[in-house]
């Protein structure tokens, strides 16, 4: 669920399409990186982008009682790293505005920001630090999924609290309110999302192999068949 | 499939059965509408006066549209997310008859 058409005054919605454009610009240089020089990698970046795709059309009822979906930036965010995400989850909601009518061009930059940049960021981070702490590949891609999907929806109840502030409690008033819609809803569903990533994550490491092993992800011993 | 996959999946279906199950329609109001239109209501009580200053350029003339169109943004998806999960899986059948 991102920010709807013209829910956010000009000013700010040009502000962040000139936060997101470097963060999209440095990502499509990457992105030509990865297609010119691992040309097998391509049709795995195509299968990141496919799972994003997905996971935004599916529409879960969470306990709150409304819909929504994950976002599916971790999978292409853990394997890629984190900028390639920003200019191919710019296309997922570019295709939703245009055609859905679901979130909008005049946020999109917000959107972009939130979803294709802070989210796949969180994911990146969360996956590397867990498995710093020597934690496995499926359950460093489940937090990864998981978390960055929820720095998604906490990012979007910023956004707009800052531009909606609480009359009498100000942004922080704002934000609570925002979050309670957003983030809240968005809990069981980062859950559903990030086990689905990790099931996609492992049978890509099973059947996969020497792809994700170019990429530095290699298969835990115990489960070599 | 290994078993820990398969249950990673019931989990995604339970979680998505039980607010079906345990959420009771309001008295009044829907329920399960879009986290969006909750948000947009929630504006309208902290601004009442805003108005959306951009409509989105083409809007799907049903809801039934609608569904249409998020279907085949799945469909597209899960297509090309099976095909590579399958050229993967024969592909590596084939390297592995190769060698033996």
């Amino acid at each position: 669920m991102h920010i709807m058409e013209g829910f956010l005054p000009v000013e700010q919605a040009v502000g962040w399409t000139v936060v997101s454009a470097p963060f999209v610009g440095y990502g499509l240089v990457r992105l030509r990186r990865v297609i010119r020089e691992w040309p097998e990698q391509r049709m795995l970046l195509g299968a990141a982008t496919a799972f994003t795709f997905v996971l935004s059309a599916l529409k879960l009822p969470s306990v709150t009682g409304s819909c929504s979906h994950p976002t599916g930036t971790g999978l292409g965010a853990v394997l890629f790293g984190p900028w390639v995400m920003a200019p191919l989850g710019m296309v997922v909601l570019l295709f939703q505005a245009l055609l859905l009518a679901h979130g909008g061009l005049t946020t999109l930059g917000a959107n972009t920001f939130s979803m294709a940049v802070v989210g796949p960021f969180v994911a990146y981070g969360v996956y590397r630090l867990v498995r710093g702490l020597r934690g496995s590949n499926a359950v460093a891609v489940f937090a990864a999924a998981m978390l960055g999907d929820m720095a998604t929806y906490v990012t979007t109840s910023v956004q707009l609290a800052i531009t909606f502030p609480d009359a009498n409690g100000g942004f922080v008033a704002s934000f609570v309110k925002f979050a309670g819609v957003f983030a809240v809803t968005q809990v069981p569903l980062a859950i559903s999302g990030g086990l689905l990533t990790a099931v996609v994550f492992n049978a890509l490491l099973r059947f996969d192999p020497a792809v994700l092993a170019d990429l530095g992800f290699r298969r835990a011993k115990e489960v070599v068949s | 499939m290994k078993r820990k996959d398969i249950i990673m999946l019931l989990i995604v279906v339970a979680l998505a059965v039980v607010p079906l199950v345990i959420v009771k329609t309001p008295a009044e109001g829907d329920i399960f509408l879009g986290a969006d239109d909750k948000a947009s209501a929630l504006i309208g009580t902290i601004s009442p006066g805003y108005q959306p200053w951009f409509e989105p350029i083409w809007t799907p003339p049903s809801g039934e549209i609608a569904s249409l169109l998020f279907a085949v943004q799945a469909g597209l998806g899960c297509g090309f997310l099976g095909y590579y999960v399958g050229l993967s899986v024969g592909r590596k059948r084939t390297v592995r008859s190769a060698d033996a």
